[in-house]
């Protein structure tokens, strides 16, 4: 049941752009329209429930003072980290395009961009620092793109609906998908009192 | 990320003239980063709930988009273009790991503070989109400049939000006590401090009042310069 917590834990009460501001950029980029946010949110959750094992794995038995080198080489997990996330991307890429044309068509866009989403790289981040299990880790990668995608869609039919109003022209646009981040955030706030683990013990 | 290049032809190698003066200038206002680029939003709001935490971080992220424009600047001609991006993410993640090293080894507590958010440097769109757009394009002074007016303009925004937050979630600035009734004041009455009836606001710690701060910034900078109101 600890890895139920988990996940209810990094889905909403610690969600990645409501309560940490990470994947802003192409939160605020793509979320003009539900289709293309689902779209992304999809691509965000596949490509973070394979890199977060991973590079549990790269900072376990790599980097740690236990793995291969029985050395404390800490100070390479930025490079090794972002490496592999790249090298990753490019593979899932290159294997979904070959196995799967109709899923490449529709995550086929989004996928170079998910290299730079700071949600990838922070969910890595976070594992590291929360000192996860292998998995823990599993299912905080799944769990937190699960926050991500929730998160964009509902900014993104909330801003379809919002073309129709009259917002004044400084809030236009840019301003406004701020304005409803905030809301979204505080109302998100409402579910940290959920405490999962209470109903499970036995 | 910007698809066009912008370039500047600049005869000396190293010069302080108007090029430059509009290469730091312009990225505070006109052509802010967080407010119209939309780049580098991702990491840094959650540091802004302190002032100090940003002001390191805003220096750090000014540090590393110059001096990771100047490196890839100079090697820029001999980057082949299908591997360009992998480059860049390397001598960005070296600079972000020096930062992170110094950071440890001077400043402790707030390296314990700012925990992952300073590996985000990496993906803060910020430093990719300026590599990309210009320094793929300019020689290594205009870059360099360029990714210091750049890191400025951040920067800039990163402490307003980060001063407001602090000054009335807390009613400090940097740690000192400014407005509020401190704890001092609460056992030894004698002392006044400055508008002791104000009552700190929780909301503005919450991270979205960040969200709001800059939505505000945001409507300020568009209702004085038209040219940047969202037409859509």
């Amino acid at each position: 049941m600890e890895l139920l917590n988990v996940f209810i834990k990094s889905a909403f009460i610690e969600n990645m752009i409501l309560a940490y501001f990470i994947g802003m950029c192409s939160f605020l980029a793509v979320s003009k329209s539900v289709k293309t946010a689902i779209g992304l949110g999809v691509a965000v959750i596949f490509v973070l429930a394979i890199t977060v094992p991973i590079n549990w794995m790269i900072s376990e038995l790599v980097l740690g003072p236990n793995g291969i080198f029985k050395t404390d080489l800490t100070f390479l997990r930025f490079i090794l980290f972002i490496s592999s996330i790249a090298a990753t991307v490019q593979l899932v890429e290159m294997a979904v395009e070959k196995y799967s044309p109709s899923l490449y068509n529709a995550l086929g866009i989004f996928l170079p961009l998910i290299t730079v989403n700071c949600a990838i790289l922070g969910a890595a981040l976070f594992m590291v620092a929360r000192e996860y299990s292998f998995s823990e880790s599993v299912v905080y990668g799944i769990g937190s793109g699960f926050g991500w995608l929730l998160a964009i869609v509902l900014l993104a039919a909330i801003r379809e609906k919002m073309s129709y109003s009259n917002v004044p022209e400084g809030l236009r646009g840019l301003g406004m998908a701020f304005l409803l981040t905030a809301f979204l955030g505080i109302s998100f706030m409402s579910l940290m009192g959920i405490n999962p683990s209470v109903y499970f013990v036995k | 990320m910007a698809a066009t290049q912008e370039v500047i032809k600049s005869e000396p190698i190293i010069s302080f003239g108007k090029q430059e003066k509009k290469l730091i200038k312009d990225p505070l206002h006109i052509n802010n980063p967080i407010t119209v680029q939309i780049l580098g939003v991702c990491s840094a709001l959650a540091v802004t709930t302190m002032l100090k935490p940003a002001l390191i971080m805003g220096i750090a992220v000014t540090l590393v988009t110059g001096f990771s424009n100047l490196v890839i600047s100079l090697i820029r001609n001999t980057i082949p273009k299908q591997i360009r991006m992998i480059v860049q993410l390397v001598v960005i993640a070296t600079l972000v790991t020096i930062v992170e090293l110094v950071l440890k080894a001077y400043s402790f507590d707030v390296w314990k503070q700012l925990s992952v958010f300073i590996g985000l440097i990496i993906t803060n769109c910020i430093v990719m989109g300026r590599l990309e757009a210009f320094a793929m394009a300019n020689k290594p002074w205009p870059s360099f400049v360029d990714g210091i007016g750049n890191g400025l303009g951040y920067a800039w925004i990163l402490i307003a939000i980060a001063g407001i937050r602090e000054l009335f979630g807390r009613g400090a600035l940097l740690g000192y006590k400014i407005i509020g009734p401190s704890e001092e004041f609460l056992i030894n009455t004698s002392s006044t401090p400055l508008l002791s009836w104000y009552q700190p606001n929780g909301l503005m710690v919450l991270p979205a009042s960040a969200m709001v701060i800059i939505a505000v910034i945001i409507w300020i900078q568009r209702s004085k310069e038209k040219s940047l109101v969202d037409i859509s």
